[in-house]
């Protein structure tokens, strides 16, 4: 397959557009049937080959014009003069100094690019690579002799020697600027989007309590990437075939033209419940920072699990749904915070308000699920609300964001509610609450 | 291969034919559009349609099979579609009958038969005849693999089929052949031109997307919009018509449920040619805004904006603008 698309397939992999090997090779034959003459059918063409949802379709736009806006010189020109290489050996390349003051752009970009592939720039990952490869492309187009050159000027001295040297000097400086552009470029194309990518999996695997202000976009964004991949998993039909059982009424309904002899046999279906989720979330200061990345995941995902209700506490337990719809995130949050996040954190206080105001939300098909560190102050926790409700519900999850180590020390209560949740799970970065989620909703399929 | 990429649909030699043509028959093209469609014959892939309600998806193919002069087939998907539905079914009901009528015929048949041995195997040889083309009911999947001109295949809303079916089309999509046991494979002489469309119900399988060239058909600029308009509806004031399309596309920047599409532009021509307008006010505007909007909360929303928006429609000149996020380059 030629270079270029390959190389610019690799871009929009990096970019994380998905490129299967067959859709390349379609885009392969594409190029076949369009050619590169024109550039702007060439961009709708692969669009329509590669790019296959509207978020791949502006990334594809991107880097398209970057990619190829670079190599201006059609790609027939390119491969003639690889022939001329090829045929005429490692041949002198032409006299750098001579190259760069002949003013002629498309040689200079040739020999850029070519340089480029020999240094292996596309291969840069890193912003911080820039400088190197850029040096590495010098290198290859004879810098090391233009420094010589340079050096014996400077020796000589001298009115000559000195305009000389400056006219290396500045020739260097060019060399190097253009090198840089190039590299950059590079960068933009096959190494930003690794680095995102880096930078995302660091971010998803580091404690939430630990990240800062600085990581809060790029949290954020990863939690629509992750409701969104949650969605997709969770929001199949939810019907199942309970084969073996046979729906009398409607196999007779579908054979009555064929005199009622079963040729379809129709099988009962169940239809599976839908998810829904009750969180009670402890927004007390110590567990603050997790509640806020759960119920954006949560409320990120409000298309698959519409039956979903939100209670915050940390001594009174109210109902944080309105707040949470009326406002924008973090308006809501501050606000949350703001009401329920001062007092004592009591949870047996909690559980009878639950009990008492919004117990009717609690039935069969309701996954309870709590956030907090079960640490009550030493005040009644209320062990027999709690049975009460996980009897009623579906499952109680509870998510504890403090360690198994710690169970139990000091004024925690967790093991007194466990034996009545279904579970108890460690959740310490934004992967363990992708996988409590997906858990939660996986028991609905 | 090249000869094989070439069977049929010969009109579409160039992108650019292709605009034309479809012009010809009502229908105005972009060069996405176009682009996808020579593809499609190309490389013979299906296209994947998705897009807003009304903006043409299902109408293109219409127009290809009208220019092209081959037949549609129309398949349209919905929860529980089966491939008995899809591809082909026996007709039950006509064995059936047969039998009965033939029942008197058996002793002729087996009549001097010694052994139950030998009835068998008499009667093995009319089986065949009951599962024969005769009896085959041949849905749209079928019937398009048996045209021998090729074909325009619509399957409309993909996403509201079961996700077993899409992996069952993927299959015959990808070698355009179907196999009834009973007879054989059936080759399609010239491949169909395949259309998907889908709404975005549900999130497409990858396996389907990677297999499909993906084609996303927005809301229309001014001018493209202006064109079909023409197209459609005849006898319609210059001044009047951009002004109405101005109108519709102020209210596509407006964050309402259901935003108005090329169907609703064209229905409200047709109430504006119909009721003798010769310009907006906002009194007319008010009383024929349901054709545009399909919902009470979205009337409410841009009812008190009315005469506002107009005043903006009537000051703005036509400009390239989409609402889509994909400029719709166009003549």
């Amino acid at each position: 397959m030629e270079r270029p698309l390959t190389n610019f397939i690799r871009a929009l992999r990096s970019s994380d557009v998905r490129v299967s090997t067959g859709e390349a090779l379609d885009a392969a034959r594409t190029l076949k049937l369009i050619g590169y003459a024109d550039r702007s059918m060439l961009k709708d063409s692969l669009a329509c080959v590669l790019a296959k949802s509207p978020d791949e379709k502006i990334t594809f736009d991107e880097l398209f014009e970057l990619y190829f806006s670079r190599s201006d010189m059609p790609p027939q020109n390119r491969e003639e003069t690889e022939e001329q290489e090829q045929s005429g050996g490692t041949s002198e390349s032409p006299d750098l100094v001579d190259l760069m003051e002949s003013g002629d752009e498309a040689a200079i970009s040739l020999a850029l690019e070519r340089a480029a592939e020999a240094a292996g720039t596309d291969d840069i990952r890193f912003s911080t690579q820039v400088a190197y490869y850029a040096q590495q492309m010098v290198k290859q187009m004879g810098g090391e002799s233009l420094q010589a050159r340079l050096l014996e000027a400077l020796q000589r001295g001298g009115q000559d020697g000195d305009s000389e040297a400056q006219r290396l000097i500045d020739i260097r400086r060019e060399l190097t600027m253009r090198a840089r552009e190039r590299a950059e470029k590079a960068f933009d194309v096959f190494g930003a989007g690794e680095t995102q990518q880096f930078r995302d999996d660091y971010a998803a695997d580091k404690k939430l309590s630990a990240l800062d202000r600085s990581d809060m976009e790029r949290i954020k964004r990863l939690v629509a990437k992750i409701a969104k991949r949650l969605a997709i998993k969770h929001s199949r039909r939810r019907k199942k075939r309970n084969r073996g059982q046979l729906d009398v009424r409607r196999t007779m309904r579908a054979n009555a033209g064929v005199d009622g002899v079963p040729f379809n046999v129709v099988w009962r279906q169940k239809r599976k419940d839908k998810p829904k989720i009750v969180v009670i979330c402890d927004v007390s200061g110590s567990v603050a920072q997790y509640v806020r990345f759960l119920l954006l995941l949560l409320w990120s995902m409000k298309d698959v699990v519409p039956d979903l209700h939100a209670f915050a506490f940390s001594f009174r337990l109210g109902s944080v749904d309105e707040v949470l719809e009326q406002n924008d995130f973090e308006t809501a949050m501050a606000k949350i915070l703001r009401e329920y996040g001062m007092g004592s954190t009591s949870y047996g206080q909690a559980w009878s308000d639950l009990k008492i105001h919004h117990e009717q939300l609690i039935d069969r098909r309701t996954t309870l699920l709590v956030l907090g560190d079960a640490r009550s102050n030493y005040g009644d926790p209320r062990v027999d609300l709690f049975r009460e409700f996980a009897s009623r519900a579906k499952r109680v999850i509870w998510l504890n964001p403090e360690g198994p180590p710690l169970w139990g020390t000091g004024d925690s209560v967790i093991p007194r509610y466990k034996p009545f949740c279904a579970q108890v799970t460690h959740v310490a970065t934004l992967k363990d609450l992708e996988r409590a989620v997906d858990e939660i909703l996986s028991a609905y399929n | 291969m090249a000869k094989d990429l070439l069977t049929g649909y010969e009109p579409m030699t160039s992108v650019d034919a292709i605009t034309a043509g479809l012009e010809g028959v009502g229908y105005i093209s972009t060069r996405q559009i176009s682009t996808a469609v020579y593809l499609a014959n190309g490389l013979r892939k299906p296209i994947l349609i998705e897009g807003p309600a009304g903006v043409g998806k299902t109408d293109l193919a219409a127009s290809l099979s009208r220019w092209l002069d081959v037949p549609l087939l129309r398949l349209q998907c919905y929860e529980g579609l089966d491939e008995g539905k899809a591809l082909y079914e026996w007709k039950y009901g006509k064995q059936l009958l047969y039998t009965q009528i033939l029942k008197e015929k058996l002793n002729d048949v087996i009549g001097d038969a010694e052994t139950l041995q030998a009835s068998l195997g008499k009667l093995s040889s009319f089986e065949d005849l009951f599962f024969s083309e005769q009896f085959l009911e041949s849905r749209p999947l079928l019937t398009a693999m048996k045209q021998e001109i090729g074909s325009i295949l619509l399957i409309d809303e993909i996403d509201k089929s079961d996700e077993e079916f899409e992996a069952f089309l993927l299959e015959v999509l990808s070698d355009y052949q179907v196999t009834v046991p009973e007879i054989g494979t059936i080759r399609a002489n010239v491949p169909p031109i395949v259309i998907l469309t889908s709404n975005n119900v549900r999130e497409l399988g990858d396996a389907l997307k990677r297999r499909c060239l993906h084609l996303h058909i927005g809301f229309p600029d001014h001018a493209r919009e202006r064109r079909i308009v023409r197209a459609r509806v005849d006898g319609i004031e210059e001044a009047l018509l951009d002004q109405m399309i101005s109108f519709v596309q102020a209210i596509r920047d407006v964050d309402i449920k259901k935003r108005p599409s090329i169907a609703e532009t064209v229905d409200w021509a047709k109430t504006l040619l119909l009721l003798h307008a010769t310009a907006l006010d906002e009194a007319f505007v008010r009383d024929t805004l349901n054709v545009l909007l399909k919902h009470e909360s979205d009337i409410a929303v841009i009812g008190p904006a009315v005469p506002k928006m107009l005043r903006e429609a009537a000051a703005q000149k036509p400009g390239g603008r989409t609402s889509s996020g994909y400029p719709d380059l166009d003549g």
